[in-house]
Formats: structure tokens, C-alpha cells, sequence
């Protein structure tokens, strides 16, 4: 550990090099946590699928890229097909779980998340999967701090999307209603706001954001049908330290965590990344939970 | 009164004679206790206490991998080495289960079900990555020394023991005064806090209790596996640490056999579907379970409840035809 | 009079079918069954998948041949299958079900040495012949295992060769070995673990220096922390052993990032199809290989190696990766012992196997005390131009090596 921190100190590019890119990857993070905070926002449920549809965002960009379409296409189909997969999800299940205790749906999204992800094994097989986006690799400092284009558009992504839905939320008709029903959905039923059709529309919304993060992810790493959980579970995170439906938080809880987590890779050694990530999120959530406490008042 | 005694003489004589019944499924039944005592623990907090855990599994491996070091470094022959060691991972499940309850404990709803979650997955990786209980290689148990069959049997038995234990003890704790207290803290723990009870004390028991006994489960499957993985054995979250959700739901949480019949009907379910569906019984298993929670979300006893209600000692006006 | 309530009934109508479940009757007369817990589903399903592509055909193989002459009988081969879900939790249990419930009397192992560790205490204790194919970790080989045998390289040696080539290559231009740097990077599971173990020996044997070893946990899908320390510490070889997302991972992010290393050596190369997916990228990287298609071995059911390519494409429509060939060997090891015993008592089949001394497609098998293979050497392949081209050991190389390996900025 001591020898790491060593090479940091003696080699501050280096530093830089990994905060960057953890920034960058924070960011691929915070698109898929996006719908993470709004669902579990308008609709008070937490999204355990999340992961699975960030997997099929994936996929079907690997797919498309295998029928010859430029692979930055990818970004824009796979939102366009995971909203469709989405509403159905919506109208099938959801619709189902959505006034029910909170516990009920952290369980049936985690039936749906197993589902998907077998299902998917079964259909496409689990073969390791990436897609060459063809972008080329930026280079600092004489090579000690590499920046990849395609991750520079992933961040420039997410800001721009994370704008727009900001924008959506305040401005839009729709962005309205979504406000109105996560406010008080009986209230907004009585003034005539179709509650079911902005879940749905919530719901599906969530399902594209993961699609276009999917997108980037297969041209970032790779994927396969079982990478789903740990984007679920960093979304999770980001959404606790960010609170709900909180859009701006989402972005910089995001970067913090992909900085942080490719800082302790380094420093700890890779097999204690995913430990310490963990570790920290426990410890966020007592110590901001201590802090109420004095209060007496608890995380809601 | 009668027909409850002959219920239970009834369970206990089918439990007895079960592995010499089916000598061939002495493993499978193994595992059937294995998956009740899931069940019954996470429902003192889940069910009786009403706080959701996903991270009970950090006992179990904290137990299949103190007992498991134990017989690897004691020094002891089989059985006092494997003895010492379910002590052992009884006492530091428990410790562990005290020492963490302050803190998580005072977490609620959702935000203690995704710090428990945080907390599972931090323990499998933490384990996975320490050289001395085999980091990601795993550790290997010793050998069972007695003749072929001896050690299913001996197993079979000792869950056995265990899971009945478990039963009365939570029957009785849950009859007495720790039971309401629990009740209490599900129903209102603002109001029971304001009553004087002393809640964190309360919770931090009620999870000691669960950690005991899951902890002896832990050194138990260990031995009975024959091999303890950091991610898909010990802190095996995404497998038994939900399953013991699901079968508590399914069966019907809050009451004292639901979890024992969830565990018994998802386990046998289980089983038939891994063996005549191959490579999509885990596609069969995400539909169940969507399909238990969207369908069944008051369980199977509770379920019973709604339509049998005399059954259950309740009293029902006989509805005008 | 009180009926049963219904949740009695239907707990009793599924104690009824649970008991229909047991009485399925398995084996058909003039048949051998085989048993085989392999990874359908969960993160080793690709690699699960090979491994019973190679046993099917193997056994389709021999039985549109005649089936296996055993006592001057003809027999079919049947194998009947479980998913194991790449748990170990699973693979025990299988492989008592099997023994047990299903009456299996021979076993083929399972894919990956975590899953071979689970199931060998359980086949040793009943006395079950095992022939794996995929269980490469050294720690199988000395528990004292009778009937557990392997037809594949140990662990220990799949690295080995190229960390001896890096220490040739700086012995030939008169570096010190003391100054030679290794860079090593297991994903954290039984497996790549005794990569890990292999390669420490080696290195301590040559004595040359380790300077990066870390663990990837299998859920990480990023190694960018990883590789900004190979580029603080410009080793002079770097080692990735992660299954088929640790190869692919490696290629993708050390082009992306510009990470220059001299020499690179992985394993399962050929199961991530990176001479497919990153053409040109991939080049100059070291493959550790069980067997390679261009190799000369031969035998009667297969014919050559390259024949058994020729079929398992025709058969599955893509080319085996060794995983595949060395589950097909394994077949016919059981296969040729069977003949030789005459008989399926388990315990003259489990001598027949240890006296095994024969020629395959995969290479010479023939085991020693322990059950492992010693008449195979591994290979090292080099991907020159998209193309896998055996640069040790020196006796079977098709080619010469290349290196070091260009920097990014002139490939």
C-alpha cells in the first residue's frame, strides 16, 4: 500500500491520471443512477433491474453494431429500445408493486433482474462481449495521464442528459405531472393528472437513461448477461449519498464515486476496490444516519 | 391442544425417519434445514421486528469460516476440532452481530435494507481478498472421518438439532415479553421509544439472536459443502441471502410457521426445477419469485388467514347471502 | 368430520411429486452412463458451454462408431447433465445427486478448479472414477485423490513458458535477472489463484522481481487502476489471468489507455475471441494454450488435431478453443480405459485409468500417482497478424517470436 501511495507522490501525473479517469467512469456511473433516483422518487421504488437493463443496453448495441450500424448509434437505440422494454415491464409488473410496501418491489425487480439476465444467457449465450467504438485516446503529460475518447463523450453525455431531464422535470407538461405525482400521487390524481401513464412514463424513462449508460459501457469495457448487479447496487449507492430525486447530486455523488473507487483500486489493490466501496457506503449512510440521530430524527 | 401435539409428534416422527426413509436425498434434506433455519432467523427481524435485511448472510460466513479455521488450526482431532469450531463461530457470529448492531440498527426502512446489502457484499469481498482464510481460492474443511454415509446422516442431525432448537426458542421468545417488544418496534418504534422501551438494546438481542444460530448454520454447511468460496458459499448474498427473504415472504413473515413451510415448499420447488428444467431453472426461479411477491405478497399463511380465518382462532360474522 | 386443509394437501401432492422425481429410471439397456455437473448458467456458462459441446461430441463421436467394446460387448455412451450455476455450493450436491439418485458409476469433471475442488471429496468418498478436464489447480493433485484423474496441464505450468521467455530474452541481451520486472494481474478465484501461485515460483525460481500482483474480484468489469500502475512501473512482462473478461478487458483497456509493455501473456485468449474482436490490438500477445489444432497428435476416433477442429466446427460453427478438446479427451481417456477393464466395476475402471498411456488428438495421456497428465507439455501461442502461431515449447513452435512488443504510437 505504502509503495503505492509512494509512486503517487513521486509521480503526481499519475494522480491526475486516475482521478480523470475515475471521474470519467463516475460518470457512466451516474447516467445509470439517474433513473435510479427518479423512480425510486416519483415512484418509491427501488429498481433492482437497473443493472439488467444497463446489460441489454449492451446488447443490443453489440447487435446493432454486428448489422453494420456505426456503434454511436448504439447510445440513442438502445434509450429507444429499452423505453419501449420498459413500459411493457411497467404494464406487465410494476403497475403491480407500485402502491405496495416498499420491500414487495425490491423483491419483484430482483425476480425480474434474475429473469432477465438467464434469459438473456439463454437466448444470446454468455460470451464476453465489446464493441470497437473507434474513437481514439487522448494524451497528457507525456503519456502518464491517457483520457479516452470515448469515455469523454460518456461524461460529456451525462451532463447533457442530466441537464435536459433537469430542464424536463421543471419546464415539460410531463416533467410537471412527474413532479406533482412524486409529491402527493393522490393529490395529483384529483387534478386530473393520469398517475398511471407518468409511472409508466417514469418507469420506461429510467429503463432508457440505463440503455444509453449500456450503450457506453460495452464500448467502455464489455458485458456480459451477469455484469447487471454491481451497476445496480453503484446506482443504489449514488442515489443514498445524493438523496432522492436530486438531480445535480446524482452527477457529483457519481463522479466522487468512480474517482474514489479507481484511487482505492490503486492504493488498496484491486481485490479490495469493490470492499472498499462497500465499506464506505455503510459508513455514509450510520454516520449521516449518527448525525440525524442528535436530532432525533432518522434517514427517510 | 391435542390435534397441535399430534402435529408436532407427527413433524417430529417424519423428521426422524426422513434420511432412512429416502437414504439417497439425506443431502437435499440437509439443506431443507439448512434453508428452514434461513427462514426462521431472518424472520425475527424481518417479519417480528420489521426490519427487511439483506445482510444476514454476513453471519453464516463469518460462521463457515471461524469454524473452518478453527479445524484447520487447532490442532484437534474431527469432532472436538469441529465442536470447538461451532462454538466459536456461534460466539463471533454473535459479536460481530452486537457490534455492528448499534450502528446499522439505527438505520430504517430502505436505508437499512440497502446498508445491510452494502454490508454482505463488503464481507464476501473483504474475505475474498485476505490471504489467511484462502483469499479467493477458498478453504477446504477437513474430511469427514467416519465410515461412507456417516457423515450425511451426522449432518442431517445435527441441522436437525439446530433448526428444532432454533423453533422452540424463538416459539418462546416469541411468546414473552422480547416478543411484543419486537412487535412494538415493527407497529410503531417512535411510539415504542416514547413508551420507555429501550429499542436499540432490543434490536441489537433480536439480531444476536438471529446471529447465533445462523452462524452455527454457517460452521455446519461449511463441513457439509466440503468447500467454503468467499462469494458463492459463505457470503453467498445473491443466492441464500435472498432466498432466506423469499422463503420467510412466501411462507408468511411474522408468524412462527410460515418461514418453516416458505422454506420447505421454495426448497422442494427448487429442486424439482433444477432437475427437469436444464439451464432454465433460474428463468423458472425469477418468474416464481415475481410471481410470489406480486401474487403472494401476504404469504402462504397469511393467505390461509384471509380465507380460514376461524382456522386461526379468529371470529368472523357470517356474511348475509 | 374435518378435512385436511389445503395447504396439507398441497404440501402432500409436492412430497408426491418430489417422490415421482426419484423413481426416473436412467439408464436403458446396452448403455453406459456417464455423469457430469457442468456450468449451463452464472459467470463460467461460456467455458461450461465448450466443456459439454466437447463431451457431446465425443460421445457422438464413438457411438456412430459402434459405442465402446467392453467385455466383448458393444456399448453406447449416454452423459446425463446438471446445471451447476458455476456455484460450488451447487457442484457438490450435483455430483451426489448424480451418484446417488441417479445410479452414475463414472463422472466427467466439471469446468473450472473451483468447481473440480467441490465435487473431488464427494466422488473420492464413494469411490466414483472422476476424468476431468477442466480442474487445472495444482492443490487437486495433492490431497491424496485415488480416483480423481486429469487430462490437462496443471496450473503451474500455464505461464510458465513465457516467464521463462522473458527471462531468455533478457539473459540473451545481458540484462541481470535480479532487474527483469513481472507484473501480475489473477482475477480473485480458485483458478486464476493458482495461476498466481505458478507464476510466483517461477519467478522466484529465476529469480527475477514481482512488482504488481493484484486480485481483480470477478464483479469488477474495469481495470484501469490496475494498468495505471503497470504504466507508473513499465514491467518488463505482464501477466492477466481472468477467464474470458479479464482477456478481453486487458486488450480493450491496455490500447485504450496506451499502456506499453514488452511482453504480454494471458490465458483463455482463444474463449475471448480477442484475435476477432480486436484486430491488430490483440497482436504480439502470448496465449497460454492446453492444445493448438496445428499440433501433430492424432487417434482413431478423431484423427488428427486438425481433423477434430474440422469436426467441432462443422458440428458447433466455430472453431474449439482448447476447453472444448481437452473435454472431447476426456471422453475417450473413459472410453479407452473402459475397453481395457473390461468391465464397469468402478474399481478396475479406476485402475484401467491409472494405467492410461495413450495418444489423442489433445496430446499423450498418462497419468502419474496423483492423477495428473505429465505426457503433455502446455503451449504457448503468439498472435502474429490475427493469427495463433506456437512460439513454445521450442519442439512444437510454428513460428518465431516477436518482441518486444511496439509501442501504441507505432502500431
Amino acid at each position: 500500500m505504502w509503495a503505492n501511495i509512494n509512486i503517487l507522490w513521486e509521480a503526481p501525473g499519475f494522480l491526475v491520471d486516475l482521478l480523470a479517469n475515475g471521474l470519467l467512469i463516475g460518470s457512466i456511473f451516474a447516467l445509470a443512477a439517474f433513473g435510479m433516483a427518479l423512480v425510486w422518487g416519483v415512484m418509491n421504488i427501488i429498481n433492482i433491474v437497473q443493472g439488467e437493463y444497463v446489460m441489454l443496453g449492451g446488447f443490443v448495441t453489440f447487435y446493432l453494431v454486428q448489422a453494420g450500424i456505426p456503434p454511436l448509434f448504439g447510445v440513442p437505440v438502445a434509450a429507444a429500445v429499452l423505453f419501449i422494454l420498459g413500459w411493457g415491464m411497467y404494464r406487465v409488473v410494476i403497475h403491480r408493486v407500485v402502491d405496495k410496501d416498499m420491500f414487495i418491489s425490491i423483491l419483484a425487480t430482483f425476480g425480474i433482474s434474475i429473469l432477465l439476465a438467464q434469459l438473456t444467457n439463454e437466448l444470446f449465450g454468455s460470451d464476453v462481449r465489446t464493441v470497437e467504438a473507434g474513437l481514439d485516446t487522448l494524451q497528457f503529460l507525456d503519456g502518464m495521464v491517457s483520457i479516452s475518447e470515448i469515455k469523454l463523450l460518456a461524461f460529456v453525455l451525462t451532463l447533457t442528459i442530466g441537464l435536459t431531464l433537469w430542464l424536463f422535470l421543471k419546464r415539460s407538461r410531463l416533467g410537471q405531472a412527474i413532479r406533482a405525482t412524486a409529491q402527493n400521487p393522490r393529490a395529483a390524481r384529483i387534478l386530473g393528472i393520469d398517475t398511471d401513464r407518468v409511472f409508466a412514463a417514469t418507469y420506461a424513462l429510467n429503463a432508457a437513461l440505463c440503455g444509453a449508460a449500456g450503450a457506453l459501457v460495452v464500448m467502455a469495457w464489455a458485458i456480459h448477461p451477469y455484469i447487471g448487479l454491481p451497476y445496480t447496487v453503484r446506482s443504489f449507492m449514488i442515489v443514498v449519498t445524493a438523496g432522492l430525486g436530486n438531480i445535480g447530486g446524482v452527477v457529483v455523488a457519481g463522479l466522487g464515486l468512480g474517482a474514489l473507487e479507481n484511487l482505492a483500486g490503486f492504493v488498496l489493490g484491486a481485490e479490495f476496490q469493490i470492499a472498499f466501496v462497500f465499506t464506505l457506503m455503510v459508513v455514509i449512510l450510520v454516520l449521516r444516519n449518527l448525525l440525524l440521530r442528535r436530532q432525533r430524527k432518522y434517514l427517510k | 391442544m391435542n390435534r397441535r401435539l399430534a402435529l408436532y409428534g407427527a413433524a417430529a416422527l417424519v423428521s426422524l425417519a426422513a434420511p432412512h426413509l429416502l437414504p439417497n436425498y439425506v443431502s437435499q434434506l440437509s439443506m431443507l434445514w439448512v434453508m428452514i433455519l434461513f427462514a426462521l432467523t431472518w424472520d425475527i427481524l424481518g417479519g417480528q421486528m420489521g426490519y427487511n435485511s439483506f445482510g444476514n448472510i454476513v453471519f453464516f460466513g463469518v460462521g463457515a469460516y471461524a469454524c473452518a479455521v478453527i479445524q484447520r488450526d487447532a490442532g484437534l482431532a474431527y469432532f472436538p476440532g469441529l465442536f470447538l469450531g461451532l462454538a466459536v463461530a456461534a460466539v463471533l457470529a454473535t459479536l460481530i452481530a452486537a457490534i455492528l448492531g448499534s450502528g446499522i440498527l439505527g438505520l430504517r426502512g430502505h436505508y437499512f435494507a440497502i446498508g445491510t446489502l452494502g454490508l454482505g457484499i463488503a464481507a464476501g469481498e473483504l474475505a475474498s481478498g485476505w490471504d489467511y482464510i484462502g483469499a479467493g481460492s477458498g478453504l477446504v474443511p477437513p474430511l469427514y472421518p467416519g465410515e461412507l454415509g456417516g457423515r450425511e446422516l451426522f449432518f442431517y442431525y445435527l441441522f436437525m438439532v439446530l433448526a428444532v432448537v432454533t423453533f422452540v426458542t424463538l416459539r418462546r421468545l416469541y411468546a414473552g415479553r422480547f416478543g411484543l417488544c419486537l412487535n412494538a418496534i415493527r407497529d410503531d418504534e417512535d411510539k415504542a421509544e416514547a413508551m420507555g422501551l429501550p429499542t436499540t438494546r432490543i434490536k441489537t438481542l433480536a439480531w444476536c439472536v438471529a446471529a447465533f444460530f445462523l452462524g452455527l448454520t454457517g460452521a455446519g454447511m461449511g463441513n457439509l459443502l466440503g468447500f467454503i468460496d468467499p462469494r458463492d458459499v459463505a457470503f453467498a448474498g445473491p443466492t441464500f441471502g435472498v432466498w432466506m427473504v423469499l422463503m420467510a415472504i412466501l411462507g408468511g413473515k411474522g408468524t412462527l410457521w410460515g418461514p418453516v413451510l416458505g422454506a420447505v415448499v421454495f426448497h422442494v420447488t427448487q429442486e424439482l426445477f433444477w432437475t427437469y428444467l436444464l439451464g432454465w431453472q433460474r428463468v423458472a426461479l425469477g418468474l416464481l419469485i415475481v410471481g410470489i411477491v406480486v401474487f403472494f405478497p401476504q404469504g402462504i399463511l397469511g393467505w390461509a388467514r384471509e380465507h380460514w380465518p376461524e382456522r386461526f382462532g379468529h371470529r368472523v360474522e357470517e356474511k348475509a347471502s | 368430520m374435518q378435512t385436511k386443509p389445503v395447504w396439507v394437501k398441497s404440501l402432500s401432492g409436492l412430497f408426491l411429486g418430489l417422490g415421482l422425481a426419484m423413481t426416473a429410471p436412467l439408464q436403458a439397456a446396452e448403455t453406459i452412463t456417464l455423469g457430469a455437473a457442468v456450468s449451463l448458467t452464472g459467470k463460467y456458462s461460456t467455458a461450461g458451454n465448450h466443456t459439454k459441446k466437447g463431451y457431446d461430441l465425443a460421445v457422438k463421436l464413438i457411438n456412430d462408431g459402434g459405442g465402446v467394446n467392453v467385455g466383448g460387448k458393444k456399448y453406447q455412451i449416454a452423459v446425463k447433465y446438471y446445471d451447476d450455476e458455476s456455484t460450488p455450493a451447487r457442484g457438490a450436491q450435483l455430483a451426489e445427486r448424480l451418484i446417488k439418485q441417479d445410479g452414475v458409476k463414472f463422472l466427467l469433471g466439471p469446468y473450472s478448479s473451483g468447481l473440480t475442488k467441490a465435487i473431488a471429496p464427494v466422488t473420492e468418498k464413494y469411490g466414483v472414477p472422476m476424468v476431468e478436464a477442466n480442474g487445472a489447480s495444482r492443490s487437486l493433485f495433492n490431497k491424496g485423490y485415488r480416483y480423481l484423474f486429469a487430462v490437462l496441464s496443471t496450473s503451474e505450468q500455464y505461464l510458465q513458458s513465457a516467464v521463462d521467455l522473458v527471462a531468455e530474452v533478457a539473459k540473451s541481451n545481458g540484462r541481470p535477472l535480479s532487474s527483469v520486472k513481472v507484473a501480475g494481474v489473477f482475477e480473485n478465484d480458485p483458478f486464476s489463484q493458482d495461476i498466481r501461485a505458478g507464476v510466483i515460483d517461477d519467478i522466484s525460481r529465476l529469480g527475477l522481481k514481482l512488482v504488481i500482483d493484484d486480485k481483480l474480484p470477478p464483479d469488477l468489469n474495469d481495470m484501469a487502476a490496475t494498468l495505471t500502475k503497470v504504466k507508473a512501473l513499465k514491467p518488463d512482462l505482464l501477466v492477466v489471468s481472468g477467464h474470458s473478461k479479464g482477456a478481453t478487458l486487458a486488450i480493450r483497456q491496455l490500447s485504450e489507455m496506451k499502456v506499453n509493455v514488452p511482453m504480454l501473456a494471458m490465458t483463455h485468449c482463444e474463449s475471448a475471441k480477442i484475435h476477432k474482436t480486436f484486430p491488430g490490438k490483440s497482436d504480439y500477445t502470448l496465449c497460454a494454450t492446453q492444445w493448438a489444432e496445428t499440433m501433430s497428435y492424432r487417434d482413431d476416433v478423431f484423427g488428427s488435431a486438425g481433423d477434430f477442429a474440422k469436426t467441432f466446427e462443422a458440428a458447433y460453427d466455430y472453431v474449439p478453443p482448447y476447453q472444448a478438446a481437452e473435454s472431447s479427451a476426456a471422453v475417450l481417456v473413459f472410453a479407452d480405459a473402459f475397453t481395457r477393464a473390461g468391465s464397469f466395476d468402478p474399481v478396475k475402471v479406476r485402475d484401467a485409468l491409472a494405467a492410461t498411456d495413450m495418444q489423442t488428438f489433445y496430446g499423450f495421456v498418462k497419468f502419474d500417482a496423483t492423477g495428473k497428465n505429465i505426457a503433455k507439455p502446455m503451449a504457448l501461442r503468439q498472435i502474429q497478424g490475427g493469427k495463433y502461431v506456437v512460439v513454445a515449447p521450442v519442439d512444437k513452435a510454428a513460428g518465431e517470436l516477436q518482441h518486444p512488443i511496439p509501442t501504441w504510437d507505432k502500431r
